[in-house]
């Protein structure tokens, strides 16, 4: 079964968190670099982010598929974007500096290119940290920290369980699929749309009627070894904070902070240097 | 409004499972570049109109997250939330249908649908390219249509593969008739 | 006298959604140490009265309980499941289900989990019982790793770290190979006797849960307890066979050779039956008037395979120089453990897959040239649990779907279907949803489904698992009827009765390769190939050395071909 969740066990500084502080950082990271636009600090979280990969002992051959295809998305909403706005670079940081003597809707603007530039950085600050995150944290652990966090532990375990079935499904779905195309399923390009559709539902159904007999089991499963006992419950992979876990998240604390007094120094969300 | 129950929790569990597994490793061709059908939603739908908006909101935001995380791409936050939304709204809409207890007739589908559409439209028109807005400052033109393109495609998937679910699940499940035997 | 753990006085139950009872005037109790087997055909309520012992009817299926049911001297309607279920552990048929954690120690651990132990302790015990059930070894691995027996153990070891008092197994053998089912047996046999708990093995194998000795047999028959008997006794009797449970292949052939069975001579197992001389004599001269007959001449080759192989992505060869002919009108079985390459081999074939090496050819045509569909309009692949394949609420529309796709007329449709629902047996249900139908006759429509492309070879994939005796017995005669017709079969199967009955010649895959090919008498037989293959001799062979027959392979042929033509051939023309 390929690895879904690109997990690469390797010991690392990185490792050794717990999954519940890898967490927190990972969304405290999220948000400073979802809420800024201020260039000089999305330098920052983007080169920091790259530097915490050999922290993380992850090489870029270990990503470079999944950077690949961040990178393709990303050149073709910059060029929707371009196609549909592009003066938009404009309207945020109120200038307008034509490049190269040209003119006209689609002529360039230092605007428009800075705002483009602005926008593949702020992906570039978030996405290291999301590729790391997803590379060093055993899928067992993020669902025991969920509960750490404070998110109940009935959502927290269904977080575990659908990472357990996953691959049955997985596996399920091919099984089905293949033996629906001996009878001549059609998914390609050749049939129309709502044949396509309906050839799709002629695997959905046999998945999902076995998908609600088993939900009834498992959930027989489950009460039969007490889940649901108790308002809490412990988790076998959960493992304790330590220094370094307290340091790290100290550490994005900051980083939301310094976003958030940006925006007050810049007086706005952008850094505009422009004006 | 169903408890959220062991036997919800599972379903949650199951419903983001089928999401993430037809989310991530079917790919549908639309007709539209670059576009597939995600006929997740048709799922998703379904499972929100069985066992109720918790389970839609958590099967949609697991589900999704998953295939963004899977894919490695980056978490979406904007997209995540509004499959959330589409599976909240779709359990709301749905709740007492009843289709748990085989009742799924051609007025079934019709709310069904009416259902989905808004849903849709909400998530994709509304949520969604809001979030951009917000978060990556996007052009409002671009997302606004993405969001009409995707709530689209969504619809039409949701349209065909969720009532067709619900018709068949809600066939199986036994109901007192009169079938007779025929030579 | 024992210590009393579980008394049943007078005890019935209705469910809510049910006109009838399901249970009736239940009797019996439980005593720590006990060990016992309840057996019954489909439907006799041995499921619900499972559910009445772990607690899931009253607390998670509704209806009307009456009469007394204690658990340690307090009445369980009065507990919560919780309390229950600190007594009465369960270990349920399907292992993929049970089986809730991330990796077996997580699994293992969930139970003291929702019971907030804290995490070392948890540690501890959870290695505790991995060892004792020996699947310490495999802690961080996740269930797609393990075998079907691996996960079993992990089952076995969730519940045990609850130290209960009765350990309740829901068909344990329903998804293991032969070989992997005698340990299973094995195990829980140990289970019982290192905790002390009271053992209630749900099953209706019966002559494979009696390798290990049993305390008691529970026959349930309509919701009612028929008999609750020591081993010995209850074979001594017709029970079994006017019940649809099957009995003990030594005992029909002992039974045919006119020798009287006893408690005496301790009929439960045939290692320990003890048969004098007379009984041997008896045996022999069974043996002698029976004629050998010859082996039908193979016919022309349909489906012939060459030095195929095969590996998925990974490179990990799967099938190893594959080759096999199989002829026109062969009813043949493909055994061997899981994992073995039995499915892949049939997937390869009906082209699922793609062969790596090697040719495939039908009837002289070259097969590595059709698409998939091409393929199933030659050969079709039924699939094991008949849910996966349904995808159309009407019975009508299931088997006409293949038709449809392939743009057939609507007429000729009409036709086509209405003739294979005839052979199916299913003309009558044709205008029903699929829903209306039991299990045996959904497998009936997923079959006609594949006859309306009119195949000249089907194979399936365990034609009959969890089936109990009346529905197996339907369905291989269906197929057997359909092999008459001039269809090919091939079955792949954990099945030993299965193979011995119904096919002429099994072929054996063990480790992606072709181990043997062969009648299955001889290859029941032979200790090497059983043991490779993770197969089981049969009782009959055993049989046949005590009573000292010279030749324990003809003995076992001969008997099989006296099934055939006397038994079941009587039966299918009644």
């Amino acid at each position: 079964m390929v690895n879904l969740f690109n997990y690469i066990d390797r010991p690392s500084a990185i490792h050794r968190l717990t999954g519940a502080t890898k967490l927190i950082c990972l969304l405290l990271w999220s948000f400073a670099a979802m809420y800024t636009y201020d260039t000089r600090f999305l330098v920052v979280l983007s080169v920091t982010g790259i530097l915490l990969f050999a922290v993380g002992h992850i090489h870029l051959s270990d990503v470079s598929f999944m950077l690949g295809f961040t990178f393709a998305f990303l050149v073709i909403n910059s060029i929707a974007i371009y196609l549909l706005s592009p003066r938009h670079g404009t309207e945020i940081y109120g200038t307008c500096t034509f490049l190269f003597g040209m003119s006209g809707r689609y002529a360039p603007t230092a605007e428009q290119l800075f705002y483009h530039l602005n926008y593949f950085l702020k992906y570039l600050a978030s996405i290291p940290i999301i590729l790391l995150f997803v590379s060093t944290t055993n899928p067992s652990e993020f669902a025991a920290s969920l509960n750490r966090i404070h998110v109940p532990y009935s959502i927290a375990y269904a977080v575990a369980l659908a990472l357990r079935y996953i691959p049955d499904v997985q596996q399920q779905y091919h099984e089905i699929s293949q033996a629906q195309q001996a009878r001549g399923i059609e998914m390609s390009r050749k049939a129309s749309l709502t044949r396509r559709l309906k050839s799709a539902t002629s695997i959905l159904i046999p998945l999902i009627m076995s998908s609600m007999e088993k939900i009834e089991i498992i959930s027989n499963a489950m009460e039969l070894r007490s889940f649901g006992k108790n308002k809490k419950r412990t988790w076998y992979m959960e493992r304790r904070f330590c220094a370094a876990d307290i340091l790290c998240i100290a550490a994005c604390v900051l980083l939301v902070a310094a976003a958030v007094a940006l925006n007050f120094i810049n007086g706005g969300r952008f850094y505009n240097p422009f004006i | 409004m169903k408890r959220f129950g062991v036997k919800a929790i599972v379903a949650t569990a199951i419903g983001a499972a089928l999401f993430f597994v037809l989310g991530r490793f079917v790919a549908i061709p639309s007709g539209i570049p670059d576009t597939n059908i995600s006929i997740q939603y048709g799922i998703l739908g379904f499972i929100a109109a069985v066992f109720g908006p918790i389970v839609g909101v958590l099967a949609g935001l697991i589900g999704h997250f998953f295939i963004d995380f899977s894919f490695g791409w980056g978490v979406w936050w904007s997209w995540v939330i509004a499959s959330a939304v589409f599976g909240l709204l779709a359990g709301i809409g749905m709740n007492k249908a009843d289709i748990d207890g085989g009742e799924f007739g051609k007025a079934g589908a019709i709310r069904f649908n009416i259902v989905q559409i808004i849903a849709h439209l909400i998530s994709w028109v509304v949520v969604a390219p809001v979030l951009d807005i917000l978060i990556y400052a996007e052009p409002a033109n671009k997302v606004f249509l993405q969001g009409l393109v995707s709530a689209g495609i969504n619809i039409v998937a949701t349209g065909i593969v969720g009532t067709l679910l619900c018709f068949a699940y809600a066939a199986t499940i036994p109901k007192k008739g009169s079938l007779k035997e025929e030579d | 006298m024992g210590d009393i753990l579980l008394t049943f006085h007078n005890f019935g139950f209705q469910y809510n959604a049910q006109s009838s009872p399901t249970l009736y005037d239940i009797n019996f109790t439980v005593e720590r140490g006990d060990k016992i087997l309840i057996a019954g055909p489909s439907g006799c309520g041995k499921s619900t009265l499972v559910h009445c012992m772990n607690g899931l009817i009253p607390f998670s299926y509704k209806g009307e309980m009456t009469g007394s049911l204690t658990l340690r001297g307090s009445e369980t309607a009065a507990m919560s499941l919780f309390d229950i279920s600190k007594h009465v552990g369960t270990v349920l048929q399907d292992a993929d289900a049970q089986f809730v954690g991330l990796t077996v120690a997580e699994d293992i651990a969930f139970a003291l989990e929702n019971d907030c132990v804290p995490q070392a302790e948890l540690i501890t015990r959870v290695r505790e019982v991995a060892e004792l059930v020996n699947i310490a070894g495999y802690l961080d691995h996740a269930p797609g790793e393990l075998s079907g027996g691996q996960k079993q153990r992990v089952s076995v070891a969730g519940v045990l770290v609850d130290d209960v008092d009765i350990l309740i197994f829901d068909e344990p053998l329903a998804n293991l190979d032969p070989a992997t089912g005698k340990q299973a047996v094995e195990l829980i046999d140990e289970m019982q006797k290192q905790t002390g708990a009271a053992v209630i093995i749900v099953e209706h194998r019966l002559e494979d849960v009696l390798y290990k000795s049993v305390d008691r047999v529970v026959l349930m028959q309509e919701g009612r307890i028929i008999a609750d008997m020591d081993p010995d006794t209850l074979l001594s009797t017709d029970i079994l066979r006017d019940n649809g449970i099957r009995e003990p292949l030594y005992l029909s052939a002992l039974k045919y050779a006119g020798v009287s069975i006893t408690p005496d001579k301790h009929p439960w197992n045939i290692s320990k039956i003890i048969l004098d001389e007379a009984d041997a004599r008896k045996v022999h001269n069974w043996y002698c008037s029976k004629d050998a007959e010859a082996a039908d001449a193979p016919g022309e080759t349909l489906l012939d395979v060459r030095d195929v192989c095969f590996s998925y992505n990974d490179g990990i060869p799967i099938l190893k120089n594959i080759s096999l002919s199989i002829g026109r009108g062969e009813m043949v079985a493909i055994v061997g453990t899981n994992g073995a390459g039995k499915s892949t081999f049939a997937k390869v074939v009906c082209g699922f897959e793609e062969a790596l090496s090697g040719t495939i050819s039908f009837a002289g045509d070259d097969f590595c040239s059709y698409s998939i569909m091409e393929r199933a309009e030659k050969i079709g692949y039924v699939m094991q649990n008949p849910n996966q394949m349904i995808s159309k609420i009407m019975i009508y529309d299931e088997v006409a779907l293949g038709l449809r796709t392939r743009n057939v007329p609507e007429d000729e449709i009409r036709e086509r279907v209405e003739h294979a629902l005839k052979i199916c047996g299913l003309y009558r249900f044709r205008n029903w949803p699929v829903s209306a139908l039991s299990y045996g006759q959904k497998k009936r429509v997923t079959i006609a489904s594949i006859l309306v492309l009119e195949p000249r070879m089907i194979i399936l994939d365990e034609p009959t698992a969890g089936q109990d005796f009346r529905h197996y017995t339907d369905i291989m005669d269906f197929l057997e009827r359909l092999n008459r017709d001039g269809i090919t079969i091939v079955m792949i199967t954990h099945d030993m009765h299965l193979m011995l009955e119904y096919a002429k010649r099994a072929v054996v895959f063990s480790d992606g390769r072709i181990i043997a090919d062969d009648t299955c008498s001889n290859i029941l037989t032979d200790p090497e190939i059983v043991a490779a293959a993770s197969l089981k001799e049969t009782s009959l062979y055993e049989l046949a050395l005590k009573c000292g027959i010279d030749d324990p392979r003809g003995f076992v042929q001969r008997f099989i071909d006296y099934e055939r033509r006397t038994v079941r051939e009587a039966r299918q023309d009644g």
